[in-house]
């Protein structure tokens, strides 16, 4: 069973990767990729007082949102969602966790707010007014293979263009040495039924035995490894080629998802 | 959409371990809702604290997912033959065929909660016999049941708050129509833990009694915990027409506000109306609605605008809540159960706890049971963060 799809935008932020294009360049060998922190950018599309209340997650998932959606040419208040992340939001969960193991229990009516796994999700559809259905999904370290079948079988089922975004961050201590992710990292997909003016790849997807691709630079290898979010970097190496070909891509351990990736003229 | 076939299902919350035992609580008008003494919470609330939890234990082989959330979910896998039925399933689809989509909103976070309790003096670390990844992280309950039941198709948990178990029946039709697997374990499985209790009290939301929805003094949730589970099966050619079905599935958003309804509803009624359309009904044809009815004075107000303005007024609806509290993220499941044994059973369960319903909710709230058979029903479920889904089943025949 093959699920197929076009990709009409991309949006892409992480370590020392600062867009979709900087990132093609880095994947390519174009220019050089030294690991750095993330720099997350204000989420531009909140209100002023929520944007500086907001935390790193849901700054990395709108920034990403916004740039596959402006790239693909589409009212994203019209796209169907699907996020998936890892883990949410760690300093927030730290920052609840720490507030009940003290004897007053006292507990911000924020932070509780902001602690569904769906924050992100949510913000997006009230900044984008966004009244479409939109689905939020945890799979651990097979959080973007879990997001890119939903957002696909969206697509083929519906018929409906699909923003998939999927995102990490870090959790500080004590969890984080339970859960070692070191930085944070998006992926952001539009995804259509159909071809589209913008359509950058056709993407088929199907599930496989087959172990998933390394990338041949350390250091892109090691981010891959290290943030559920980045299993997606194979995909973005082939799409960024502009070359046909596949990419496996990590998932469970029981089955990886091979994808063909076409280029689209 | 094609229809899919409820093969088989179970549950268990406060109201009762399994259908049979939920069917005659119902039936009884009992409600599970007792004083909170959880733990150590000194909440003034009631809550709906499932019996025998702490005294289940997991398979050996799967220790380090032990916790509340996951012994919960074991409890109820053992409920109703469900084991069995999974068995069969696998049998005749082949485990790689088989889904396993989970809704919860907190999953094993209690084992943190009392983690942070217990962190080194001197470093601040968590004690070395702390499993994140198998209790914590949201995935824990999806991977547990994989692994339990031995099913090697796609998995993935939804968080969607207290839309989480409603949506995974959304997730694996799709799986299923696509083609890419033949049956899916659905359910959702929450469980009590600091962070619900705290969280929806200091937002004012949870009630010092038992939760009256859509009462006129209605003043706030009852927290509840449950696992609930539905095996679906891509629809046989010969079915019995005592078999329930998925007939539609209707998922929206607010795009309004974070912890509040949008005030008229507007995102419910979308919800509400593309399953109707997805299941090629009209409003006439739902003989009953399990509403999402939390008892927040909002949440039923605007849920009331939504249903009134997609129905009209005489719909006969209710909200179990009053019966089973609000189970958050395994709500949408505990509920589909409860929509599929009205069903089979010919059931309008009426709402507990409520004595006089609010005269400005103008839906058609049940106070008594009501014994008739029924052709189709609608179950709303909606969460934080403005996310919206509307269920319909129907019986095959």
């Amino acid at each position: 069973m093959r699920l197929s799809a076009y990709v009409n935008g991309i949006g892409v932020l992480g370590p020392n990767l600062a867009n979709w294009p900087d990132a093609a360049l880095a994947l390519t060998s174009r220019r050089d990729y030294v690991p750095a922190p993330t720099v997350l950018p204000p989420a531009a599309l909140l209100p002023p007082a929520e944007r500086r209340r907001v935390g790193r997650v849901v700054k990395l998932a709108l920034n990403v949102a916004l740039e596959a959606a402006t790239h693909s040419n589409s009212d994203p208040g019209e796209l169907a969602s699907v996020f998936s992340s890892s883990g949410g939001d760690g300093h927030n969960c730290h920052e609840l966790c720490e507030a009940l193991a003290r004897p007053q229990r006292e507990v911000s009516p924020t932070r509780f707010s902001n602690s569904v796994h769906n924050a992100a999700a949510g913000y997006w559809s009230i900044a984008t007014g966004s009244k479409r259905e939109s689905n939020v999904l945890c799979a651990f370290d097979a959080s973007f293979g879990a997001g890119l079948l939903e957002a696909m079988t969206q697509v083929v089922v519906e018929g409906e263009s699909v923003l998939l975004v999927a995102y990490d961050t870090e959790y500080p201590e004590p969890i984080r040495a339970k859960r070692p992710v070191p930085d944070a990292f998006g992926v952001a997909l539009v995804l259509s039924p159909s071809p589209h003016p913008n359509s950058l790849v056709r993407i088929d997807a199907a599930l496989t035995d087959a172990l998933p691709d390394t990338l041949a630079n350390p250091a892109l290898e090691a981010l891959r490894m290290s943030i559920p979010a980045a299993r997606s970097l194979p995909f973005l190496l082939q799409a960024a080629s502009r070359e046909s070909g596949t990419a496996v891509l990590d998932y469970l351990d029981v089955a990886r998802i091979v994808l063909n990736v076409a280029p689209c003229a | 959409m094609r229809p899919i076939h409820i093969e088989s299902f179970t549950a268990a919350s406060c109201l009762g371990l399994g259908v049979d035992s939920t069917f005659k609580a119902l039936l009884a008008r009992e409600s599970g809702l007792e004083r909170c003494a959880f733990e150590t919470v000194d909440i003034d609330t009631y809550i709906g604290e499932v019996r025998g939890v702490d005294e289940v234990r997991v398979p050996r082989e799967l220790s380090r997912f032990d916790c509340r959330n996951n012994r919960l979910a074991e409890l109820a896998l053992r409920q109703d033959g469900f084991l069995d039925s999974i068995a069969a399933a696998t049998a005749r689809w082949g485990r790689r065929r088989m889904g396993v989509f989970v809704g919860t909103s907190t999953a094993g976070i209690l084992q943190t909660e009392l983690a942070y309790r217990q962190r080194d003096p001197v470093s601040g670390a968590l004690p070395s016999g702390f499993e994140y990844s198998s209790t914590h992280n949201s995935f824990s309950v999806a991977d547990y049941l994989r692994r339990r039941l031995d099913l090697a198709g796609p998995a993935m948990v939804v968080s969607c708050a207290c839309a989480s178990s409603a949506k995974v029946f959304g997730s694996a039709r799709r799986m299923i129509e696509a083609g890419l697997i033949d049956a899916a374990l659905v359910g959702g499985v929450d469980s009590l833990c600091l962070t619900t209790l705290y969280g929806f009290h200091s937002l004012q939301l949870s009630s010092p009694s038992p939760c009256r929805p859509f009462d006129v003094s209605r003043n706030g949730i009852s927290i509840g915990e449950a696992a609930a589970f539905a095996l679906l099966e891509r629809t046989p050619g010969n079915l019995d027409g005592d078999a329930a079905l998925l007939l539609g599935v209707g998922e929206s958003s607010d795009a309004y506000h974070m912890s509040a309804p949008h005030p008229e509803g507007q995102g419910a009624r979308q919800a509400m109306q593309s399953a109707l359309r997805a299941a090629g009904l009209g409003p006439a044809d739902i003989d009953y609605i399990n509403l999402h009815g939390t008892a927040t004075p909002s949440n039923d107000r605007s849920e009331s605008q939504a249903v009134t303005g997609v129905f009209g007024r005489t719909t006969p609806a209710s909200s179990t809540k009053g019966a089973t509290g609000h189970t958050l993220g395994a709500a949408g499941a505990l509920e589909a159960v409860i929509c599929v044994l009205a069903l089979r059973q010919g059931l309008m369960p009426g709402g507990v706890h409520t004595t006089r319903v609010d005269p400005m909710l103008t839906a058609n709230y049940l106070l008594e049971n009501r014994r008739v058979p029924l052709s189709h029903v609608l179950s709303n479920s909606f969460g934080f963060g403005g996310t919206n889904c509307s269920l319909i089943f129907g019986r095959a025949g």
